[in-house]
């Protein structure tokens, strides 16, 4: 019974998934008004020849912010589990 | 612990690819590249030599405390270098215009110049830092943990 | 060059990739292979960020020694580095929980081990 309700789900799932790939806008012509802003200004306001550095330090710094800590908060966790189970076996 | 052969040649490999990293990382804002791909390479250096010399050999080069105390300072930088510009708003570029990293190219296709680019240069170099250490030290507990019964310190 | 590509190939590409990840999640039993499909998942979504600012005919959007052409567009690609890194932290930290689970129970299957049954 479970079995039928699965394949059921996931087969409406895809469904979904390749109708909104077949609507989407045609490959190649990308509607584009923020992206035409910053290739013309970026080496003005950034001093800069990298425009993906540019976008990822200066105008949206706040993402890369955020991604440093979810990295510093990852390696933490896993230094701490990998001591916490030699401990507990060696005080059984 | 790997024959005596890829032990020789992980000895030879180490300084090209730690060269290459650290030129990666330092050319961010002029070629493709940046902090986290550069530390991805070096990192996976480090990786190449655990292979090879077993992580009971490396444990007593690459202690946890120094490399906590690397990525802790990589992260201070990064803070510090945004809370610099506080003056006009959070993360200012306050080098453009000084003759220590900021220098304006020509608009248009040019050869690039490595003096300029303001702050991004010194944001790459702590992220690098960041991703370094903190990618070393989780494979270096992994191969510790699954291989013997001693004591991470 | 590719001027016009037909019933647009790539998102359906990604489609497909998304659906094979989520038929992973749902019949398999063992924990290493629903890691997996979840590392699946990730690569689907980042192919999705990078189609999606593809201009015909671009160049890479860096201006020293530039070819011609137009420039593709930069903030999408951003964003996809992003994405990889927090997707790399991820299943590190999930891999440490399947290695912890291993050492006490002694099998890595979903229906077998009494902590996992919900």
């Amino acid at each position: 019974m479970r079995q039928i309700v699965a394949w059921f789900a996931l087969i409406i799932m895809v469904a979904v998934l390749i109708t909104g790939a077949l609507l989407m806008h045609p490959f190649g012509y990308p509607p584009s008004d923020m992206d035409d802003y910053m290739i013309a200004n970026s080496q003005a306001e950034t001093a800069n020849n990298n425009v993906v550095a540019a976008v990822l330090f200066d105008y949206r710094g706040l993402d890369t912010l955020g991604e440093a800590t979810v990295l510093f908060t990852a390696v933490t966790g896993v230094l701490l589990l990998l001591r916490a189970l030699k401990k507990k076996e060696k005080n059984p | 612990m790997l024959s005596k052969i890829v032990r020789t040649i992980a000895n030879q490999l180490i300084l090209f690819v730690l060269i290459f990293g650290l030129y990666v990382i330092m050319h961010g804002h002029v070629t493709p590249g940046g902090g986290f791909q550069g530390g991805a390479i070096v990192a996976s250096g480090v990786v190449m030599l655990i292979v090879a010399f077993g992580s009971t050999e490396i444990k007593k080069s690459l202690r946890e405390s120094h490399l906590s105390i690397v990525e802790s300072g990589g992260a201070l930088i990064f803070i510090g270098m945004a809370f610099a510009g506080m003056g006009t708003i959070f993360f200012y570029n306050f080098l453009v215009g000084t003759p220590f990293f900021g220098g304006i190219p020509p608009t248009g296709p040019n050869p690039g110049n490595v003096w300029t680019g303001g702050v991004i240069p010194l944001m790459n170099f702590a992220v690098g830092l960041k991703v370094i250490a903190g990618l070393s030290a989780v494979v270096l507990a992994m191969a510790l943990f699954s291989s013997g019964e001693e004591m991470e310190e | 060059m590719m001027q016009y590509i037909p019933y647009n190939i790539p998102f359906i590409a990604v489609a497909l990739l998304v659906g094979v990840a989520l038929f992973i999640l749902v019949f398999k039993r063992n924990l290493i292979k629903i890691v997996m499909g979840i590392a699946i998942l990730e690569a689907g979504v980042n192919l999705f960020l990078v189609t999606l600012g593809y201009r015909a005919g671009g160049v890479a959007p860096i201006y020293t020694v530039t070819p011609e052409g137009a420039m593709v567009l930069p903030v999408p690609q951003a964003l996809t580095l992003t994405s990889i890194v927090i997707g790399v932290s991820v299943i590190a930290l999930m891999l440490t929980m399947v290695m912890y689970i291993y050492r006490h129970m002694g099998d890595a299957d979903t229906r077998k081990s009494r902590l996992l049954r919900g």
